[in-house]
């Protein structure tokens, strides 16, 4: 029994360096980000949008390590697993809805009223 | 129909038939996927505010210009280290998750001391994270001390601060002839301040140099703007600078909304001159970091994430006071550690989200 608990405990040691070298890489591109526009040629904002993309296929890494091995949800019954995981389409759902809903209350309110004192502080976000 | 038997017990305290998890086990996992959509509509809910503001003339902060303060090298120093006191809450969050799934693991063997100990270490690390929490808090609650300076770039007439410029950003809004939206069928540019541009040509220049944002508007930087001759756009230009000052409260430099640096009495003069003064600090109706929005979203959603923590926190004492009295031992197992584990985790799982949307994004 003593050894399978080893074994765990090196599978735990194993993902907490998973998780602490997947938030380093997170770390080294929050600070180096401002250098990529121009790399091949890209743009400003498709660089951005690169970032983006990469911080949260890592996140959803992270939280894949997290679910699965800290709250074990890899090794329970796939009946558990599936139980708790398919609401989430619901959320996919809604942050595909509510994005696109921000974007669109953003281009109303710039088309009524185009160049009141709002816009006088822009700076770069 | 015949009479049929249930053994609520057997329902209730485990023979586990569908799921293989004991019931305490279970409601746990149930709470936790009704707590991590209310966290999810929360962050859902910034992205949607977050999308909105940009052509609403009220950029979103940038969160590595508001998280900079750590702590000694901020208060003896006066450095500005971006995100890096945010990073090592993470990492205190993530050690801690690892000490609470090794306190499981020992539980698992039966091993009193050591679950003891793993979880002493991790009331240790949900301390110290809500410490941590409460340095950021202040800080980011008084902010600047001496409040923040609103520029606009184009009231510095002849002076020439590449650094500003570079941070400096004009937003024009395409008009389309009829219903369609290609890029090509833009017939008219509109300025911040309402001037039109409509000559093709002209049009066809600022589009190869404008990046499109995905709410519609083109930006350009101020540098292209320039170039580009667009003059009706002298008073659309502002950009949020603080001072520098020595120890005698003289203004000896001024420091960009970026971290940047910018002395020499030349430039720095002319730029405090013409600038407006805001407050410094953070409230739930304005801040000096970027809309409304932004503040009241960090309040809520890292106070809630606190207050979760706080309850970890106090659970863990619970536990460790019960795995002290031997409560488990007599029990026969340590399924409790369990269960508050799953909670834990589900904490650090709900931070790594709110680092990723909240700090780095």
């Amino acid at each position: 029994m003593s050894d399978t608990g080893a074994e765990t405990r090196r599978a735990i040691y194993r993902t907490a360096l998973i998780l602490t070298a997947l938030t380093t890489v997170e770390f080294i591109i929050a600070f180096t980000k401002q250098y990529y526009a121009g790399w091949f040629g890209i743009s400003e904002s498709t660089a951005h949008s690169i970032v983006v993309a990469t911080f949260v296929i890592l996140t959803i890494f992270k939280a894949f390590y997290i679910v699965a091995e800290f709250m074990h949800l890899k090794h329970e019954v796939k009946r558990l697993a599936w139980t708790i995981l398919v609401p989430f389409i619901f959320i996919v759902w809604l942050i595909i809805g509510l994005i696109s809903e921000g974007n669109y209350w953003g281009k109303q309110a710039s088309a009524d009223q185009p160049g009141t004192s709002k816009t006088e502080m822009i700076w770069r976000s | 129909m015949a009479d049929v038997s249930v053994d609520k017990k057997a329902l209730i305290e485990g023979e586990r038939p569908i799921f293989n998890a004991s019931y305490g086990k279970l409601m746990m996992w149930f709470f936790l996927v009704s707590d991590a959509f209310t966290f999810s509509a929360l962050l859902i809910a910034y992205g949607a505010l977050r999308s909105s503001s940009v052509s609403e003339g009220l950029a979103w902060a940038k969160p590595e210009n508001v998280f900079t303060h750590f702590p000694l090298a901020y208060e003896i120093w006066h450095l500005h280290w971006p995100l890096v006191f945010v990073g090592l809450m993470t990492f205190v969050l993530i050690l801690s998750s690892v000490t609470m799934v090794l306190a499981v693991e020992a539980g698992h063997r039966k091993s009193k001391k050591e679950v003891g100990k793993w979880v002493l270490l991790t009331i240790v690390g949900g301390v110290t994270f809500l410490s941590c929490q409460a340095y950021e808090w202040y800080h980011f609650i008084n902010g600047n001390p001496d409040g923040a300076y609103l520029v606009n770039v184009n009231s510095l007439n002849g002076i020439r601060v590449p650094a500003l410029d570079d941070l400096s950003l004009v937003v024009l809004t395409p008009e389309h002839a009829g219903e369609s939206h290609e890029h090509g069928d833009v017939t008219a540019l509109k300025t911040a301040d309402g001037t039109a541009i409509t000559n093709p040509d002209h049009i066809k220049a600022i589009l190869k140099r404008a990046n499109h944002w995905h709410s519609g508007v083109f930006v350009l930087s101020a540098v292209d703007a320039r170039k580009l001759n667009i003059s009706g756009l002298t008073k659309t230009i502002s950009v949020q600078v603080y001072p520098v000052k020595d120890t005698e409260g003289k203004i000896v430099g001024i420091r960009l909304n970026n971290g940047f640096p910018i002395s020499g009495e030349d430039v720095v003069t002319p730029i405090v001159q013409a600038a407006s003064k805001t407050d410094g600090g953070a409230n739930l109706k304005v801040n000096e970091y970027g809309p409304p929005a932004f503040a009241d979203l960090f309040f809520f959603v890292t106070g809630f994430h606190g207050t979760h923590v706080f309850s970890g926190v106090v659970l863990l004492l619970i536990l460790y006071l019960n795995v002290q009295k031997g409560t488990y031992e007599r029990r026969g197992h340590y399924e409790m550690t369990e269960k508050i584990g799953l909670y834990w985790h589900f904490v650090d799982l709900v931070w790594v989200f709110v680092f990723t949307f909240f700090y780095l994004v």
